[in-house]
């Protein structure tokens, strides 16, 4: 199905299922044990050896000499795999590093080498003996230093410059100009990477936690030299991902290198102390936003430029690209710095882009605000575009921005806000509140889907699209159970398995839309097969009740299945409404902090999101999304940071008791309110996406709150006591 | 390797054991329990929570072959799907887990630390050593911050828990 022209009414628009706040489909699964994740697959096959990773103990240079045979002789060992027996791999397109290193080694802790042996603790106990000598070359660790020689990327937003900046900013009766650092982030899913392989001759089979199982499959394919049709993936439960399983990761591939040197399957997880060096990170960012207004708080220039570093090839964080939408103002300059440093790959991470940018952007506006002596909303409302700065004549689909800041305004209690930071004292805390504008842009992408009807009118939904805790299994199955008119106890969803259609995958807040868009173009597909197959006309044909009806005739929806079943398939692809709209979501963001007036301590007591995001599929799950984001953002506010050792180029916390993330005392109860939308250029859904939207702007309102709280502005990721404890009024 | 034998969820299990599988591996590996999950396998992140004789430990961070004669009871001997412990029940009600991996190791905790309030065991945040905390949502807080969720499904998770306890969050 095309999706070229706004939608119009359809069978969504009964919200009978879909818009429900239904409890997710897989709790029961979840909650009680039973969903499988990928290294507990004791079912799919026998005699599963274990695979232990051996990664570099050097961040770049090469091995000279790897010493194996006392491993070998070990207790229980099968094999060991490493590059130089691997045979020729080439690279998946979108890895920037090769997963396996050797004799080149590209990053700290790149895998180099797979121990195979019977058992965990063999494998693990034979890892420890496998010797590699090293030669060290010269190595880029520190962003600050490399950032002078930052260049414009080939890939992702070129430089845009709008009217005269530079001109303007000189003219500007108010100017603001201030640079803000982000650190490196880990995602520090719950779930290791983890994968088990089994070949069948030259077939492979991957059962692993993946979010994109398309480009898991063709990457691998493409890194082990076989046809796309000799691999399988199979990831229906995914343990957390944020980004870092969007991609093909050294488990999957040394999982199926490792099973075909042992000749038989093989399963590995990276250790929870590999992961922040072997796989991906969000990459730290130094930003400088300059700011030209008149003295009617109307931004007159904006400026934002972004550094980052990455491994040769590898891209940008996007930090600039929300600066480019989110305010009016007629000269602009914005556009991405790109460093080579050679520490581990920098890739996606939930939002990215637009969380760190946001981070720095909204403390920004925050400071402005206080400098032109106006309310930090008033200031926002002032900003406020219809359509992109950039092109006049193309309007957001929707945005209602203006309306979430002050409907959470009113909510939060945002006129006790005390004008005067540092003033509201309670005992020994100090107490702030904080404002941000969240952004992230809604992307579609083309997603398929299959669907069954048996003859006891069951509808069973066939995607590759993944569920990483998202409730992809739930939306999926409200879809199906609207558009044919059946309730949700005759709906089963099958996902994560390459040979389902492709989807559109878990990632960039695009999955809720376009995942069940593709399941509604199937569904219309079966419905009109259904119609057919009963002899009804199908522009008149109702589905309600496990009935289809049609003037006066009805039948059970089973009853067109027939003891044969009936099968319908479609992929939902998009016109260029992307083009002519500016599709975007928006929130506001509140927060409430207390700061201890002698420690610094930094408590987060209220939280608030107000969120215009499309139409809400599910309210419960979608709710679970934005305050799990939220939390997320809390965490980057005040404690996230992988630590560089610059010296010897890697990320010296890479473990979750020195890699901070909120815990349970850390979080108080969150507030979510969704304004009421459905987006028609968005999808045949309405909808958008909220689980990277949840995350956009909150560390900058917990930075702002702390402010109010204090008088005090960090302007350096996390906001730890540290930053906090000399300009204290209480302290010594 | 080593000879031990334990009764997991109510059944008597015997097992020919390296000595340093930890009881985790013992039960995701050896008995195929795979509800209790490996998050960090030292001890960080409260995945593997399990309760031995009605405690709540980290299992990843104990050995198998110490467990001789112990009760152990994993997330799979709470309840099943259709037939659900109260506590699974609240988190699939109020939402209180996302991806699913820290869950039955935040069920397993928050039932025991209901059980520990009831005992009258303090915490870091009980004002009074001496005095039965109450069932707060501070001290259920404070109590399950062993167990991390990077998906942040806290707040819901707080709520479910003082449903069961039958307090307000």
């Amino acid at each position: 199905m095309k999706f070229d022209t706004p939608a119009t009414t359809n069978p969504i628009d009964q919200l009978k299922v879909v818009g429900q706040p239904l409890d997710r489909v897989d709790g029961p699964l979840k909650t009680s044990g039973t969903a499988p994740y990928a290294y507990e697959r004791h079912d799919v096959v026998a005699n599963q050896a274990y695979g232990y990773v051996v990664g570099a103990a050097i961040a770049k240079g090469r091995i000279t000499g790897m010493a194996l045979d006392a491993a070998r002789a070990a207790p229980g060992v099968i094999t060991i795999v490493t590059a130089e027996t691997a045979g020729k791999l080439d690279k998946g397109k979108r890895n920037a590093a090769t997963l396996f290193g050797g004799p080149e080694v590209e990053h700290y802790h790149q895998a180099v080498a797979l121990v195979v042996a019977e058992s965990f603790e063999q494998a693990r106990a034979a890892a420890q003996l496998v010797q590699v000598d090293y030669a060290k070359a010269e190595g880029a660790y520190d962003l600050a230093a490399a950032k002078q020689a930052g260049v414009e990327p080939s890939e992702g937003s070129p430089d845009q410059k709008v009217g005269d900046f530079e001109a303007a900013f000189a003219a500007a009766p108010v100017q603001f100009d201030r640079t803000y650092t982000t650190p490196d982030q880990s995602h520090a899913m719950m779930e290791p990477h983890a994968s088990i392989a089994a070949w069948e001759g030259d077939k492979v089979t991957v059962w692993t936690s993946n979010q994109m199982v398309d480009w898991a499959t063709t990457d691998l394919a493409q890194t082990l030299g076989l046809p796309k049709e000799q691999v399988r993936i199979v990831s229906p439960y995914i343990g957390g991902g944020f980004g870092g399983k969007l991609f093909l990761r050294a488990d999957t591939l040394l999982a199926a290198l490792g099973a075909r040197a042992a000749k038989r399957p093989v399963k590995v997880a990276l250790t929870r102390p590999m992961m922040a060096n072997n796989t991906t990170h969000r990459p730290a960012t130094i930003q400088r936003i300059r700011f030209g207004a008149g003295r009617d708080g109307k931004l007159t220039a904006i400026a934002h430029e972004s550094w980052s570093g990455n491994l040769p090839g590898g891209e940008p964080e996007d930090a600039i690209q929300q600066s480019r939408l989110l305010y009016a103002g007629a000269n602009r300059l914005t556009g991405n710095r790109l460093a080579t440093l050679d520490l581990p790959e920098g890739n996606a991470m939930r939002a990215p882009g637009e969380t760190p940018g946001l981070m720095a952007l909204e403390i920004a506006m925050d400071e402005m605000a206080e400098q032109l002596g106006l309310d930090p909303i008033e200031f926002r409302v002032r900003n406020d575009t219809q359509v992109d700065p950039a092109n006049p004549d193309r309007p957001f689909s929707q945005r209602q921005l203006i309306e979430c800041l002050r409907q959470g305004a009113e909510r939060f209690g945002w006129d006790k806000r005390a004008t005067k930071p540092g003033s509201r004292r309670e005992g020994r805390w100090l107490v702030g509140i904080g404002v941000a504008a969240g952004f992230r842009n809604s992307m579609s992408m083309p997603s398929g889907a299959r669907v069954r009807l048996d003859a006891a009118g069951v509808v069973t939904v066939e995607t590759d699209m993944t569920d990483i805790g998202t409730g992809s299994y739930t939306i999926i199955a409200q879809t199906a159970a609207e558009m044919m008119g059946v309730g949700m106890d005759k709906v089963v969803v099958r996902l994560g398995d390459s040979s389902f259609p492709v989807s559109a995958g878990s990632g960039g807040q695009w999955g809720a839309n376009s995942s069940t868009a593709g399941v509604y173009a199937a569904c219309v597909k079966l419905r009109e097969a259904v119609a057919q197959k009963l002899g009804f006309n199908s522009a008149d044909t109702a589905f309600a009740d496990g009935q289809v009806r049609a003037g006066n005739r009805s039948a059970p929806l089973g009853q067109a299945a027939g003891e044969g079943g009936l099968v319908a398939e479609d992929t939902i692809e998009y016109g260029d409404l992307a083009k002519q709209y500016q599709q975007s979501t928006f929130a506001g963001h509140f927060v409430e902090v207390a700061v201890d007036a002698a420690t610094g301590e930094v408590r987060v007591r209220r939280m608030l999101a107000v969120c215009a995001a499309g139409r809400i599929l599910n309210p419960k799950s979608a709710r679970s999304q934005v305050i799990g984001a939220m939390t997320m953002g809390v965490g980057g506010a005040l404690m996230e940071e992988l630590a560089v050792d610059k010296r010897h180029g890697f990320f010296v916390n890479h473990d979750l008791a020195t890699y901070e993330v909120p815990v349970h005392a850390d979080i108080p109860h969150q507030e979510v309110v969704f304004l009421e939308e459905a987006d028609a250029t968005s999808s045949p859904m309405k909808a958008k996406g909220v689980g990277e939207l949840g995350l956009c702007g909150v560390g900058a309102a917990v930075a702002n709150a702390i402010h109010n709280a204090t008088g005090l502005r960090v302007r350096e990721y996390p906001i730890t006591l540290d930053k906090l404890l000399d300009r204290l009024p209480d302290a010594a | 390797m080593s000879h031990v034998s334990f009764t997991v969820n109510g059944e008597r299990r015997q097992l020919d054991i390296d000595t340093r599988t930890t009881l985790l591996d013992a039960l995701r590996e050896h008995l195929h329990l795979t509800g209790s999950k490996k998050g960090c396998d030292h001890g960080q992140c409260g995945a593997c929570t399990a309760l031995v004789n009605g405690r709540r430990i980290n299992t990843c961070l104990s050995l198998a072959v110490m467990h001789e004669g112990d009760e152990v009871t994993t997330i799979e001997g709470l309840g099943k799907p259709g037939d659900l412990h109260p506590m699974q029940a609240a988190f699939v009600k109020h939402d209180g887990y996302q991806c699913g991996y820290c869950t039955p190791g935040q069920i397993c905790s928050s039932v025991a630390v209901l059980k520990e309030i009831e005992a009258g065991i303090p915490s870091h945040v009980s004002a009074d050593l001496n005095a039965k905390p109450g069932v707060t949502a501070e001290e259920i807080r404070e109590r399950m911050s062993g167990n991390i969720c990077r998906c942040g499904a806290y707040s819901n998770i707080v709520e479910a828990i003082s449903e069961v306890a039958g307090s307000q969050a």
